[in-house]
């Protein structure tokens, strides 16, 4: 009774003018419209999609300030407030407004096409989880406008992305800059939980006849344990902003250390949720590797329940980890010593992913087309970012290297080699399905090269920089001390970036109107989103499909030796 | 399009096996709001002890009138099940009045909560701002009863729907039944704040757990 | 389309090998680089200028480096091994790729299709869970030996007060050594070589970290919960360091700067701070600018004030810096500090107190005295 008759409501699915596929040509505004009152679960995909990359081009020129700030010692470019805005905007920008809101998009338009679904179990709330993230991401960079508190206060949060307490009190935060920040990250929190809601009810009660969950594409795997991570872990996120609103806001005692209040708690809240969400912030990109690689290795996923059983544990020590982010306030050695075995253990799932996915290329015949190319990036570059995560976990190392730019150049090497690449990867991939319409290859091998070498020469340097002693969120440093050199070479990366990027942008606008036409099947893929039209009509799918395995495409075009015969 | 009905046919035969949806969905918005009260509970625990000056949970809290509180919460949660168990039958008459039963009592916690708070505003002079005992007390509390507040409301719309003829016994039994779900939800937190607060956290002053 | 895949296996080959360079080279650099700084710009018993965490002086650091050196290797190790694997992948699927596409018809449409092997995953999960046994008992073993908290005998206390851009050091008093008041100072730490030093890190607003490098780990100073570590330094010489926990718009300019020295030059320069300040009649006019204008209100000058809001300056004179360590203690400098300190250290917070001219030069030359 749950299930399809709102999907074959003809008022919504007309045939004629929806699914791109149509002739008819729209104004603007019927196209806006039609956009804004959406609640098709690829059109919401895609806003997403879009609006991230809006804020990743803000942020990402919020680094390159940085970047030219801190080019030589003593810039003098950017005053010392500016700058503290500008990493916090940055982090906070990145992580909540680029990096889930992409991933949550893709997962939204592919979920329910790679589960042979018509749409996601609650279309409804699933725009309004849209359009919180877009009114959270507004009320965040409103702070620019609204936040003049008293005092002449700075305009936008300059807390940090994680804003321990009690900077973050009235007293040593005037102004709202810092009410408009929690409120921002509060609201698209909210928008993440329902859409988190809807990844779970439509993974496991939308799946088309015969799809079981271990014939699942990987990637909705990944997805669901991601949904269940968002719902243990944001709703603790939302807890300790409330309190800290409180504390703003009516005087409460939370977080304020003169009146017993605990700087150490909002830590402990916050990394509760800081931790899982960098693993929000992968996992849906090792999703993005698991399904691109096979194609383009021509072979199934290598040990596809291992990986399942990976992803899974990954879920779960992810969520007994954070406090490895806190060895230098003095836990004291029983308790660093058990988040410290804790995290070494996160890395037997996350090698066991890596493995297989070699395993998968192994005796494969591969081709290298952008995506194959970003994804392959992706692991090089993630076992880098991810052995740094070790040295990181390694306790007393940690007691040099944190809060350093070893850090920074740990994690920009996970997020921006590991989960931005994947991102690219996906765009390259599912780009045709979209549209309808191939991005250019010569000019995706570019961007490539491009944002592999400028992110290389920015953030390997990093490491350097971060060992000789160099702290984090400093707005300059001292010229005696040996790190000269190495932020001159991060800072040469960042137009070799931009170029990448604006390559890229390029691509998108001319493939847009001159692409060459991709047909259902570019790429000669088995996953279900392939069965339908490029790009698929607004039900999905004429026929909803009955699959046999886990690859059902790689079953229709190899009858004499389909992939059901090994299950 | 011509296809979909008997596609459709098709999808529902083959999913009737796949739990519902409603179902799934009210379960992950409980585990997630449980996170959510989670991270208060663990808070309220962390400061139990901790206010060295101001008013002490142990002069505060008074026993009476929230066990009296607390028992019509969890008679309400019997009286939904009442309801619910009407509506299955169909006896539309029998859904509404245990409807009503049930919100009353819902209304009779939060009066009550509204009295006590009250009380220690006034008699005690406990606010938000008194001392960490204060600032948990009433964000622990104060959430929970928020979340009363929401449930209320879902139960005083079931029962519009129902008295405007909205609700079909056969069709929407069942998702009346997940509805509820939620106020069980509010009623087991209820369990856990008040053995938190009313019983571990009556600490004398100056110790902890 | 047919030469790309000859290019880009050259290109991610190149990249990979320009990796494991890097990487071996960054090693290098690594342990060299701040010992040629050292070597080349810095009288041999300075040092200044060096942060390095591989340039080590005190047994922790040493011991951190070390174990550091371990899993800088073991990691080294595994990233070998897997870009290894993942360029052999590489170089095996884009010939077995060409070969197929040369030869369509003999050989079939797609490769051999291998779903897993028990085997095989069995291995690639036990050897890392071997490895991550290894790591974990390598770093519980470091943890305990360097055992922070506990004080070793005999240690010198210090106590740190992070503040909101500078730091305050209490050196308390010491029957044992013959001193008998508190001395309060700032920004500059003396300590002796040889001897553990305890410290007590507190903070008086936000959560700061003590951070330098080459005699210890980072330990933050947190607003209402009480930290402690030690360490003990091996050389005479300056060591330079910095708050390493975000603490607000002057986190960058919140230096550490720890003199090692030995035991007798320690004493001699404790026993002239625990001395009050010095009183030069010569410079009664500037004195009586400092007393006159809120100056006094916030800073200490043992004898003449006792504001506790800034940095005690009652041995001013006898410091190399002011601004937390990164403005030379000249007469040019300090004069303008005082003139307008958002100057030199925008946002700090020391207003400038507008003093006309001769009270500047006045109350210069007063705090120049105070040695
Ligand atoms: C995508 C995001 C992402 C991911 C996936 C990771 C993954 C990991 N991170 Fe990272 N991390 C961040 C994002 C991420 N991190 C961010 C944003 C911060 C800073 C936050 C801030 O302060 O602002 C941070 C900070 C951070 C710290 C705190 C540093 C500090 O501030 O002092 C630590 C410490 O333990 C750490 C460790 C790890 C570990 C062990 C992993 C592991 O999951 C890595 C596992 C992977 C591998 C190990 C490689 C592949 C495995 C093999 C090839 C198998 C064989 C290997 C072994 C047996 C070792 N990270
Ligand atoms: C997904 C996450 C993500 C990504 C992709 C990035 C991308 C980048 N990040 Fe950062 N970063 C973080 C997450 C991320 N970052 C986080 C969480 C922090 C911690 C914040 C904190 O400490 O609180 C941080 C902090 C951080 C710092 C440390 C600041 C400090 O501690 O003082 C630096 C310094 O160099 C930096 C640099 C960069 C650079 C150069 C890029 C580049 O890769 C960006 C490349 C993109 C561009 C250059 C944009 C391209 C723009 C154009 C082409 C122009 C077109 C314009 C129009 C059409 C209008 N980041
Ligand atoms: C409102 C409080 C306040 C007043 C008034 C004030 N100061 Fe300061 N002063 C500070 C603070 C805070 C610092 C530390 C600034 C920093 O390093 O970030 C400081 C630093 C200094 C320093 C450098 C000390 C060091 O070791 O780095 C000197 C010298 C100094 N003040 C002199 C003066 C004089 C002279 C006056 C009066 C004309 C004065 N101050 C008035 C708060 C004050
Ligand atoms: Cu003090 Cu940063
Ligand atoms: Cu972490």
């Amino acid at each position: 009774m749950t299930t399809t008759p709102a999907h074959s409501d003809p008022a919504r699915s007309d045939p004629e003018s929806s699914g791109g596929a149509s002739t008819e040509r729209l104004t603007f505004w019927e196209e806006a419209t039609r956009w804004t009152l959406s609640v098709d679960h690829k059109k919401l995909g895609l806003m997403y999609i879009a609006a991230g990359l809006v804020f990743f081009l803000i942020g990402g020129v919020e680094a390159a300030f940085m970047r030219l700030q801190l080019m030589k010692a003593d810039a003098g470019i950017i005053d010392p407030e500016t700058f503290n805005q500008l990493f916090t905007m940055h982090g906070t920008t990145m992580v909540f407004l680029v990096g889930m809101p992409i991933l949550l998009g893709f997962g939204n338009y592919l979920i329910p096409l790679m589960v042979g679904a018509r749409d996601m179990a609650f279309p409804r709330l699933n725009a309004f989880g849209f359009w919180l993230f877009i009114f959270g991401g507004i009320l965040l960079y409103f702070s620019y406008i609204g936040s003049q508190g008293l005092y002449g206060a700075p305009s936008a949060p300059d807390v940090g992305w994680f804003a321990y307490a009690p900077l973050t009190s009235r007293t040593f935060s005037r102004g709202n800059s810092t009410d408009y920040w929690i409120l921002g990250i509060l609201v698209s929190g909210f928008g993440s939980m329902t859409t988190a809601i809807n990844f779970i009810a439509t993974i496991l009660c939308m799946r088309c006849p015969g799809m079981k969950l271990m014939r699942m594409p990987m990637i909705a795997w990944m997805m669901l344990v991601v949904a269940g991570l968002v719902l243990v872990a944001i709703p603790v996120l939302t807890a300790a902003q409330a309190m800290l609103l409180l504390d703003r806001s009516l005087g409460a005692h939370f977080f304020d250390p003169e009146t017993q209040g605990s700087a150490v708690l909002w830590q402990h809240l916050f990394w509760f949720f800081g931790h899982p969400e960098v693993y929000i912030l992968i996992l849906p990109a090792f999703g993005f590797v698991s399904e691109i690689l096979p194609v383009f290795s021509r072979k199934a996923i290598f040990g596809y329940s291992l990986m399942v059983a990976a992803t899974v544990g990954i879920g779960f020590i992810a969520l007994g980890v954070w406090a490895h982010h806190m060895f230098v306030i003095g836990m004291g050695p029983v308790l660093d010593s058990f988040f410290a075995a804790a995290t070494f253990l996160i890395s037997v799932p996350t090698g066991i992913k890596i493995f297989n996915w070699i395993g998968t290329m192994w005796g494969g015949r591969l081709r290298f087309a952008t995506p194959m190319l970003f994804v392959t990036g992706f692991i090089a570059m993630f076992v880098i970012g991810g052995l740094t995560g070790i040295m990181l976990a390694t306790v007393p190392m940690d007691w040099q290297l944190s809060d350093s730019y070893f850090v920074v150049g740990h994690f920009h090497y996970v997020l921006f080699g590991g989960t931005v690449f994947g991102i690219f990867g996906a765009i390259f991939y599912w780009f045709p399905k979209a549209t309808g319409r191939m991005l250019d290859d010569k000019l995706g091998k570019w961007t490539f090269w491009l944002l592999f070498i400028g992110f290389t020469l920015t953030f390997m340097p990093m490491h350097v920089s971060g060992v000789l002693g160099m702290p984090r969120r400093v707005y300059t440093y001292e010229a005696d001390r040996g790190f000269e050199l190495w932020n001159m070479i991060s800072t040469i990366g960042v137009p070799v970036q931009m170029a990448g990027i604006l390559v890229f942008l390029w691509n998108v606008v001319r493939s847009l109107r001159k692409g060459e036409i991709a047909g259902n099947d570019p790429w000669d893929a088995w996953t279900l989103e392939w069965a339908t039209t490029s790009p698929p009509p607004e039900w999905n799918f004429d026929r909803v499909p009955t699959v046999t395995s886990a690859r059902p495409l790689w079953d229709l075009k190899n009858p004499e030796d389909p992939d059901a015969h090994y299950e | 399009m011509r296809t979909m009905s008997n596609e459709a046919s098709v999808v529902m035969s083959a999913t009737t096996t796949m739990p519902s949806r409603a179902k799934v969905g009210m379960a992950s918005l409980i585990f997630m709001e449980s996170a959510f009260f989670a991270a208060f509970l663990v808070t309220y625990l962390y400061y139990i002890g901790k206010s060295p000056d101001g008013p002490q949970p142990l002069d505060c809290l008074e026993l009476g009138p929230v066990l009296f509180n607390s028992a019509c919460l969890i008679a309400s949660s019997v009286t939904v099940v009442f309801a619910v168990k009407s509506l299955a039958r169909g006896a539309v008459g029998a859904f509404r009045l245990w409807m009503v039963v049930t919100i009353l009592l819902g209304l009779e916690f939060l009066v009550g909560t509204g009295i006590e708070w009250r009380g220690l505003i006034e008699g005690k002079g406990l606010t938000l701002q008194s001392n960490a005992f204060g600032t948990t007390y009433y964000a622990l509390v104060g959430f929970h009863a928020f979340h009363v507040a929401i449930g209320l409301l879902m139960l005083f719309g079931m029962l519009l729907l129902s008295l405007c003829g909205c609700i079909n016994p056969k069709r929407d039994h069942m998702r009346v039944d997940i509805a509820t779900w939620y106020w069980h939800f509010v009623d087991v937190v209820w369990i856990f704040v008040f053995t938190l607060v009313y019983i571990i956290g009556k600490v004398p002053q100056g110790g902890s757990l | 389309m047919r030469v790309k895949p000859k290019l880009q296996l050259l290109g991610l080959v190149l990249a990979a090998i320009a990796f494991a360079a890097t990487n071996t080279d960054s090693f290098a650099a690594l342990q060299s680089a701040p010992l040629e700084v050292c070597d080349s710009s810095i009288p041999p018993t300075e040092g200044a200028g060096v942060t390095g965490i591989f340039s080590p002086n005190s047994a922790t650091t040493r011991e951190i480096r070390d174990l550091s050196y371990l899993v800088f290797a073991i990691c080294a190790a595994i990233f070998v091994v897997v870009q290894g694997f993942l360029v052999v992948a590489i170089v095996r699927g884009v010939k077995a790729a060409r070969a197929a596409k040369r030869d369509p018809a003999g050989s079939s449409r797609e490769p051999v299709q291998i779903y897993g092997s028990v085997p095989i995953e069995v291995a690639w999960t036990v050897i890392p869970v071997i490895i991550v046994f290894v790591l974990g008992m390598v770093t519980i073993r470091t943890i305990r030996n360097i055992d922070l908290t506990n004080p070793p005998d005999g240690a010198l206390e210090v106590t740190v007060i992070g503040h909101q851009w500078w730091w305050e050091y209490r050196y308390e008093a010491d029957a044992r050594d013959g001193i008998t008041r508190t001395i309060i100072t700032a920004n500059e730490l003396h300590v002796p070589i040889g001897r553990p030093v305890w410290l007590r890190l507190e903070s008086a607003d936000v959560i700061h970290s003590f951070w330098v490098p080459r005699l210890a780990g980072k330990m933050d100073l947190i607003p209402g919960h009480s930290n402690a570590m030690w360490f003990t330094a091996e050389t005479p010489g300056l060591y330079l360091g910095q708050c390493a926990e975000y603490c607000g718009t002057q986190h960058a300019h919140m230096l550490l700067r720890v003199y090692a020295e030995d035991s007798a030059q320690f004493d001699a320069w404790r026993a002239a701070q625990s001395k009050p300040a010095v009183e030069d009649a010569t410079v009664a006019k500037g004195r009586a600018v400092f007393t006159q204008y809120a100056c006094m209100n916030c800073h200490t000058i043992a004898g003449t004030s006792d504001g506790m809001f800034g940095p005690n300056l009652t041995h001013l004179a006898s410091r190399d810096t002011i601004g937390s360590g990164f403005i030379d203690l000249t007469r040019a400098n300090l004069r303008q500090w005082i003139a307008d300190p958002d100057t030199m250290k925008a946002g700090c917070n020391m207003p400038s107190l507008k003093l006309a001219d001769d009270e500047l030069d006045a109350v210069t030359d007063y705090l120049m005295t105070l040695k």
